[in-house]
């Protein structure tokens, strides 16, 4: 979709500078702009997937200062000066072990659902990264209840999040 | 083929797309961005039932970026669906709404939804028929004008009758006769994808190239071909990767030829793609259904007769759905061992939303009313509910009143698992007393398609396979992959039958232009059907590569074994690199390719008029036994464990395999617990994820599975389907276990809160 570049320069447009995927982006963005198209139809980023832009099913999760957000009920300005992951910064030289586990374990069937739940572990394994204890499998669930998976009925899903989160 | 000593076949195996539909690099329909691309969008109607006085574009085409605005005035089309009883646009009349009355092609999206709220619409509101009893009565007026009927009623979109065995005898020996009324709700497909097509027709070459999501793909280049009016041919389907299927991609609904019309009409590509919202008002739903099922049994508990009446709610157009009677009877008449049966359903239209084919195909409904009257009949004639199960289950060798031929039947050694594995009897004490958390345990078996299902003059699949110069294998085949793992599954067969490495072997299944004729993915037959195609190619394969890799060995074919990239003689232990036999067979005598092509038609029969014959090559059996704790108080229905037992024939990627039967099983739990559209007048009153309950991952229950291994004769390595059986008789076995559990009567689905408290005020008072 083609923006008229010129309303860019004009006073409803807001100028943010945020980090996406370790690249330094400064754009000028609609207030009402949601991050979901920012990245998705100004960054071209299509990993982020549109699931019912409500904030129900977690395919279009996006790590914002490592913690999981649906990016369709965030708006771009308020990236200013933070830290966006997509599920494109999740594969650098190689991909990271949660996607490594996801594959691995049989998580994958259409895989629609699949860059957000792998957003949505990354965030649960940061943030027990300063945890004293590990989660338990109920806790497990709990950090993936806002991810909606209509194949596989979470199972394997929740064994690769296992294999991640409580290593050995 | 042998089946001896399988290194890769029977191995887990993750699916080989995995990695690109994790990191986020798989192309779905929404994520096609095509040079010049407009998007589209589809003005509906506002009221269910109503006269179109007229319908005023003018503003919505004048608006900048409005590249086209159609209306059913502006096309030249045929109707669509197999009945061809549904316009693509509506001109004169609305009949539910999710009627396209126009739609517009624009240069963003927002454009777009900008002109359709431009577009006047000028309406003389009718009272629709909502009821498919009412559409049934002489008063009610026709609803639907368009389709050939020859039924007995105006209404009526399908229709089935099926008998076999002496009714009325077996009526009369009958110890019990319980007779009960089923009502089964609206559940919808819920693909994470939402519905996305994206046209892109070429005036200078008068080609007309689809992006699409179908499932179908040979079926829908002939569809959409005879909908505007193309030769076949010139359209090309390119399946993009596909997020969810579950049979909402069988048919072709209105918006797809109308992105079509509009990439012709303007040149450029035209994309639609649903909102979460338009998907739940616009794409298709299991079949609302009442069941009127009366069933006999003898003293010993043995089954006499069924006798079944449904009326199905087709709503305003007729999908393939409307055809799961044809399921829905195999159900009746041969699940258990039953002498007489006598089955009538009828597809009635109304006003209401149309229904579309999904997972199971009517067999989750069906099992569940004859799964339910079986716990009756148990209560009644005092036989314990595993029991009376076992005594009817189906055998090997068994051919049924309607004839299905079970060559194989794993239905018996099924239940037993279940009901050993769970420990059936020992939990009964858990639920006397009048604590708050009532526990219960329910059974129930299924029975589907799992060779195929010959319902087209042809069940077949073709197969290309190409060995390259440099070792590597290109598989070519009809069939598609949804998700469910085929590609993954062909590549395992691959692999073993030839000794190439998965990492050398590339599966192509996703465009017309390319590959050879596939019926689609349904009935559970891709595994069976493209994998015993591909095992016919890879015969013919070897019968290029096994003389020349003999000659230079120096020895004969019969005595090669195909390893490691290498084909080796068993006698001299002498061995020749696979690329290295191809380029000798490339550039020296006789200079031929290494390619070779199959096609695999089912040995399955076409039914005749009265329904009989083996409409499969193989069939399913499965039983799972269920645990649930019920809160009395709120009326909260826990699943905590189910058991399931499948006959799989054998068993190809245990992964693959296991995440069927989980997905099965979960969706199952949706349709017991927590799914149902709302429809209120014709109008969805949940069109979204907050409103419309899915299970998450907090509902999983501990699900332990047990493949039953039969080696079916006509099986890829003896295998069955799988991929639609595991869900079938999950809300059965919820819904016996829940009736146990609070000793109440379950009619109907989905067991909420609501539902479960109203049951026990019934029975208790408040």
């Amino acid at each position: 979709m083609k923006k008229d570049n010129t309303r860019r320069r004009g006073g409803e447009f807001q100028e943010i500078a945020f980090t996406i995927n370790g690249r330094k982006v400064k754009t000028r963005v609609p207030p009402s702009m949601l991050l979901l198209d920012l990245i998705r139809d100004e960054l071209s980023l299509k990993g982020t997937k549109p699931g019912c832009l409500e904030g129900e099913c977690g395919a279009c999760s996006v790590l914002i200062d490592g913690s999981a957000v649906n990016s369709c009920l965030y708006l771009a300005v308020n990236t200013h000066g933070k830290e966006v992951t997509t599920i494109e910064g999740l594969s650098g030289d190689g991909p990271d072990p949660v996607l490594e586990s996801l594959i691995r374990n049989g998580a994958i069937q259409c895989g629609f659902c699949s860059p957000g739940m792998a957003i949505a572990i990354k965030s649960l394994q940061n943030r027990f990264s300063s945890h004293p204890t590990l989660p338990d499998r109920e806790m497990i669930k709990k950090g993936l209840e806002g991810n909606l998976c209509r194949c596989t009925g979470y199972v394997k899903i929740l064994d690769a999040a296992e294999e991640v989160l409580k290593p050995g | 083929m042998s089946t001896t000593k399988l290194k890769v076949v029977g191995k887990p195996t993750p699916k080989l797309d995995a990695g690109v539909r994790v990191s986020g690099k798989a192309v779905y329909g929404c994520d096609v961005n095509l040079p010049g691309m407009l998007f589209g969008a589809v003005l509906r109607a506002k009221f269910p039932c109503a006269d179109i006085v007229a319908v005023d574009v003018s503003k919505a085409a004048s608006l900048p970026g409005v590249a086209c605005v159609i209306t059913a005035d502006s096309v030249d089309t045929n109707n669509i669906s197999h009945k061809r009883d549904h316009p693509i646009l509506k001109k004169g009349e609305v009949s539910c709404l999710r009627d396209e009355i126009a739609a517009v092609a624009a240069t963003s999206r927002e454009i777009a939804q900008k002109a359709l709220s431009l577009i006047k619409v000028k309406y003389r509101v009718k009272e629709g028929i909502f009821d498919p009893f009412r559409a049934l009565e002489p008063s009610a007026p026709q609803i639907n004008r368009y389709g050939r009927n020859s039924f007995s009623n105006k209404n009526i979109a399908e229709e089935f009758h099926y008998e076999h065995g002496d009714l009325e005898g077996e009526k009369n020996r009958s110890a019990c006769r319980i007779k009960r009324r089923y009502f089964l709700p609206r559940v919808t497909h819920c693909c994470l994808a939402t519905s996305n097509i994206t046209a892109d027709y070429s005036p200078t070459e008068r080609r007309l190239t689809l992006y699409s999501s179908t499932q179908v793909p040979f079926l829908y280049q002939r569809d959409m071909a005879h909908a505007l009016k193309l030769e076949p041919s010139n359209i090309r389907v390119i399946q993009v990767t596909i997020g969810g299927g579950f049979g909402s991609k069988l048919d072709m609904y209105p918006f797809e030829p109308i992105a079509a019309i509009l990439s012709m009409k303007t040149g450029r590509p035209v994309q639609i793609v649903y909102d979460r919202r338009e998907e739940f008002l616009a794409s298709p739903t299991r079949q609302m259904m009442v069941i009127d099922l009366m069933t006999g049994a003898d003293t010993e508990g043995r089954f006499t007769f069924r006798e079944v009446d449904i009326i199905l709610d087709n709503g305003a157009y007729t999908s393939w759905g409307a055809t799961t009677p044809f399921v829905m009877m195999q159900t009746f008449s041969s699940l258990y061992r039953v002498p007489a049966c006598k089955f009538a359903a009828r597809a009635v239209y109304t006003n209401n939303p149309y229904a579309g084919s999904m997972r199971g195909y009517g067999n989750p409904q069906a099992t569940f009313a004859l799964e339910r009257n079986i716990d009756v009949m148990a209560r009644e004639i005092g036989i314990d509910r595993a029991e009376i199960r076992l005594i009817n289950a189906n055998f090997p060798g068994e051919v049924t009143g309607q004839g299905l031929t079970y060559r194989t039947c794993g239905h018996r050694q099924a239940l037993q698992t279940v009901i050993e594995k769970s420990g059936y009897g020992k939990t009964r004490d858990r639920q006397s007393g009048a604590r708050r958390y009532k526990r219960g345990m329910g059974f129930a078996s299924m029975l589907h398609v799992a060779g195929g299902a010959k319902i087209y003059r042809s069940d077949g699949c073709g197969t290309t396979v190409k060995l390259d110069a440099f070792g590597y294998l290109t598989v070519i085949t009809g069939s598609n992959e949804i998700g469910q793992g085929s590609e993954t599954v062909l590549a395992m067969i691959a692999s073993e039958e030839l000794g190439i490495g998965l990492d050398k072997i590339r599966v192509i299944n996703s465009d017309t232009d390319i590959k050879p004729w596939d019926v689609g993915v349904h009935a559970s037959r891709t595994s069976f059907v493209a994998g015993n195609s591909l095992l016919g190619a890879v015969g013919k394969l070897k019968e290029i590569l096994s003389p020349k890799a003999a000659a230079l060995l120096k020895t004969g074919v019969s005595d090669l074994v195909y390893e490691d990239e290498y084909i080796r003689s068993m006698t001299t232990g002498e061995r020749i690199k696979l690329d290295k036999v191809v380029r000798e067979i490339h550039f020296q005598k006789p200079n031929e390719l290494c390619i070779a092509n199959h096609f695999y038609e089912p040995n399955s029969e076409l039914q005749d008029k009265e329904y009989r014959g083996n409409v499969s090559s193989a069939f399913a059996f499965g039983s799972q036994a269920v645990e649930v704790e019920v809160d009395t108080c709120t009326g909260n229905v826990r699943v905590l464990d189910v058991y399931v037992a499948q006959d799989v024939g054998r068993v190809l990627n245990p992964l693959g395999l296991q995440g069927q039967i989980e997905g099965g099983v979960v969706m199952g739990l949706g349709h017991a617990l927590m799914e149902e559209l709302i429809v209120e007048n014709g109008r969805v009153l949940n069109p979204d994820f907050h409103n419309y309950k899915l299970p998450t991952a907090s509902d999983v229950p501990n699900i332990r599975f047990y493949p039953v291994e039969t080696l079916d004769q006509e099986g890829p390595y003896g295998a069955k389907g799988v991929g639609e059986a595991p869900l079938v008789p999950t809300p059965a076995a919820i819904a016996n276990a829940v009736s146990d559990a609070l000793g109440v009567e379950i009619s109907s689905l989905p067991l909420t809160p609501e539902n479960i408290l109203k049951a026990i005020v019934e029975k208790h008072g408040i």
